[in-house]
């Protein structure tokens, strides 16, 4: 459900660029989701797949780049790769909160003609 | 460094003595053919240091000829050369981030400390916001917006406590989003209101990735839905400014761990801040009352010219 308003979304971005582009057919669309954005690619896909027919979009491959996250330790002053939730800090073990990069949601570029 | 030979000095200096020279002849073989031709000369005299006093200059000579020619798009328009890549790198939900932006502005501008209420259904949200306005009283007047998929029944429940209230009802959509909530408030009689509640549809999963113009989010759950809820839905829990344990009076007859919970908390949400309440017996009503009293205050403070 979730992923539909987000495909949604991103779908029109897409075909508003696609216009402003002059295009007559999207053939990709990629986006750069993060790892910990709460959003499944699998859902993406098959909400694309329900989104895309009669637009621009139709028949589009949909390229999903998975963005990996980032924490911050302030105490250790260390940032550090993890796709758990509950990252802890490598060096002192302690729970950060401080995610710097994973929660990407984005549109990240097209193929049109 | 020196482009044409790579001795790590730098290269193109004008001026100067000929110490060593290149020269390059290209040829290029293209798979499609152009229907004109290019030809490049080009001479280069300068010099560069060598190390300490030491100095020799470069002489180069390219001569280049490229004979090609490719069918011109007026003649034929294969598929491959109107393709074209777009750059866009936009967040998604930019449309709703922007919108949010105005709404925290506009709340702002009026002096309004807003909460984003979150939590599953069933947790309590609206016996324990209803409690929160009886406890607030005149001490900070408190206007509601209240997202549900369908029914007015909370706002009915919430009007019992004298607060205005504005009921949205999503339909089919399983969180609320900037926009409706800007359109809401519209509904409200803000005048002498220096809190906004919104509480949100109950769902623990999507309303995360939405920012509504809130100063804090607030996310509550109760004791009959387990220790271990935090560890669940992490993206909500991280994303929390205040944590509320709700219904602890029913802590007992759940067998619930208050130990277990806090640990849950302090991993998913190390930096919220958290509220153990009951908004049946009371218990700890004045400590989240007294919390949001002294937010407001200092939002009120932070910008003077608010109305």
């Amino acid at each position: 459900m979730h992923e539909l308003s987000i495909m949604d979304s991103a779908l029109n971005m897409a075909l508003e660029q696609a216009e402003k582009s002059g295009a007559t057919k999207v053939n990709v669309i990629r986006l750069r989701i993060g790892t910990l954005s709460g959003v499944v690619p699998e859902a993406l896909q098959f909400a694309f797949e329900t989104l895309a027919p009669g637009t621009l979009a139709d028949g589009a491959a949909l390229d999903i780049e998975s963005v990996p996250a980032r924490f911050w330790c302030g105490t250790c002053r260390l940032e550090f790769q993890s796709d758990d939730f509950f990252a802890e800090c490598p060096q002192c073990h302690s729970p950060s909160g401080d995610l710097r990069a994973g929660r990407e949601m984005e549109l990240a570029s097209m193929e049109i003609e | 460094m020196c482009k044409d030979c790579g001795c790590g000095l730098p290269g193109e200096e004008p001026g100067g003595v000929s110490g060593h020279s290149h020269q390059h002849s290209h040829e290029h073989a293209h798979s499609h053919e152009h229907a004109h031709e290019h030809s490049h000369n080009h001479t280069h005299d300068h010099e560069h240091p060598h190390g300490p006093g030491e100095h020799h200059g470069h002489e180069h000579s390219h001569s280049h000829t490229h004979p090609h020619s490719h069918p011109h798009r007026d003649q034929q328009k294969p598929d491959e050369e109107l393709r074209r890549t777009v750059q866009v790198r936009q967040s998604i939900l930019s449309k709703n981030d922007r919108l949010a932006e105005r709404n925290r502005g506009f709340f702002r501008a009026r002096g309004l400390l807003v909460l984003n209420v979150l939590s599953s259904p069933g947790s309590g949200k609206t016996t324990f916001l209803r409690e929160t306005v009886k406890a607030l009283g005149e001490k900070l007047k408190t206007g509601l917006v209240v997202g549900d998929l369908a029914t007015d029944n909370d706002a009915q429940r919430l009007r019992a406590s004298g607060a205005p209230v504005v009921q949205i009802t999503t339909g089919t959509m399983c969180h609320l989003e900037a926009d409706m909530v800007a359109r809401a408030v519209k509904g409200l009689p803000l005048d002498g209101l220096g809190l906004l509640i919104i509480e949100n549809v109950g769902n623990l999963v999507c309303p995360a990735s939405y920012d509504l113009g809130e100063d804090l989010r607030i996310v509550l759950f109760s004791v009959t839905e387990g220790e271990d809820k935090p560890l669940k839905y992490p993206p909500m829990f991280q994303a929390a400014d205040v944590v509320i344990l709700s219904k602890i009076d029913l802590a007992q007859a759940c067998d619930f761990s208050r130990e277990q919970a806090l640990e849950s908390i302090r991993r998913a949400a190390p930096k919220a801040k958290l509220f153990e309440t009951s908004a049946k017996t009371g218990q700890g009503m004045a400590a989240w009352r007294d919390y949001l009293i002294e937010q407001q205050q200092r939002k009120r403070a932070a910008d003077p010219l608010a109305l």
